[in-house]
């Protein structure tokens, strides 16, 4: 049963992903350009609705769907990792056109040639484990 | 009912991105789609060499079976619910694009010259899509996360390191597209 809602739950997501165009290689183009206001739109909206909603299940210390105390796990604090991390994520992310998300959204769409990026950021995601120690945190 | 199959707002599309993570977390579970890349090295042996995959990926099920999820929902979205794929972006955007060699851009969904299978024989185009995938992939586990992961559940949790993450993303992003691109394109 649970299995069916996450499977749910991830039709929903790739469906908004495609449809929103998010996993479009030219409307990453198109945001880092700042030639349209329509990526901003979706993570200004997103972001500003989760906010509202992560706060108020937080205050109003409200229970999962079955009942369970639900908590949130902070973020460890650090900078470099953060920052590093993400300016490797986000050229990436432009040169591909693609964050995770949408990855798995354009296999569904056929392209073939995401297989290529999956298998690639599966490297990245292995050759990170390899290094980790040995880079700053 | 023709406005089904138009690409959807921006207005319909952020609340429904807030809406799944907010179903995600009434599940007692989190959104992050980049985990899932670690889950993957997991399964295919890597803890076997390297102690970062050393977990119990089991308990991450769940989140292979939203990916599995989404693809189907690519598929759904790309077969039932569009006539035309093609992405209009803003026109300054396609003579730009233009000027660099993607003659596709406003006619296609992704770039026909750096997707189509045919492009495929080309090394410099399947070196792009490698290198891409190796920096979101190394990128994403380096950072604790990807846009979905620090953008949408860490901002929402008013998490510090999450908007320096993003940050970061957006320094990177920038600076791919209007520094490096006109080398390499």
């Amino acid at each position: 049963m649970r299995t069916l809602i996450y499977l749910c739950i991830g039709i929903l997501f790739g469906i908004t992903m495609f449809k929103s165009e998010a996993a479009s290689w030219f409307r990453i183009y198109e945001m880092f350009k700042f030639e349209s206001f329509h990526m901003y739109g979706i993570i200004s909206s997103a972001l500003g609705i989760s906010i509202i909603l992560t706060q108020s299940i937080k205050k109003l210390k409200i229970n999962s769907f079955y009942g369970e105390k639900l908590t949130f796990n902070p973020k460890t604090k650090s900078f470099s990792r953060y920052m590093i991390g993400g300016i490797i994520f986000g050229l990436g992310w432009a040169l591909a056109g693609v964050c995770p998300g949408p990855m798995f959204t354009l296999v569904g769409a056929g392209y073939i040639s995401i297989f290529i990026v999956i298998i690639a950021s599966l490297l990245g995601t292995f050759l990170y484990g390899l290094l980790k120690d040995s880079l700053p945190h | 009912m023709n406005w089904i199959y138009e690409p959807w707002p921006w207005y319909l599309a952020g609340p429904m991105i807030a809406f799944i993570m907010f179903l995600l977390i009434m599940v007692g579970k989190n959104f992050g789609m980049s985990s899932n890349l670690r889950t993957m090295c997991a399964i295919c042996g890597a803890g076997n060499k390297v102690d970062f995959f050393k977990f119990d990926w089991k308990s991450q099920k769940w989140n292979l079976v939203v990916a599995f999820g989404t693809v189907i929902g690519g598929y759904i979205g790309s077969q039932f619910l569009s006539i035309d794929t093609a992405v209009a972006i803003n026109p300054v955007t396609i003579s730009d694009l233009k000027l660099l060699g993607f003659k596709s851009a406003g006619t296609a969904y992704l770039p026909r010259e750096l997707f189509d299978t045919r492009a495929l024989f080309s090394f410099k185009n399947v070196l792009i899509l490698a290198i891409g995938g190796l920096l979101v992939g190394f990128g994403a586990r380096y950072a604790g996360g990807c846009t979905s992961g620090h953008a949408i559940s860490g901002l929402s949790n008013l998490q510090f390191p999450s908007l320096i993450a993003v940050i970061g993303f957006f320094i990177g992003g920038l600076t791919m597209i209007n520094f490096i691109f006109p080398l390499i394109f």
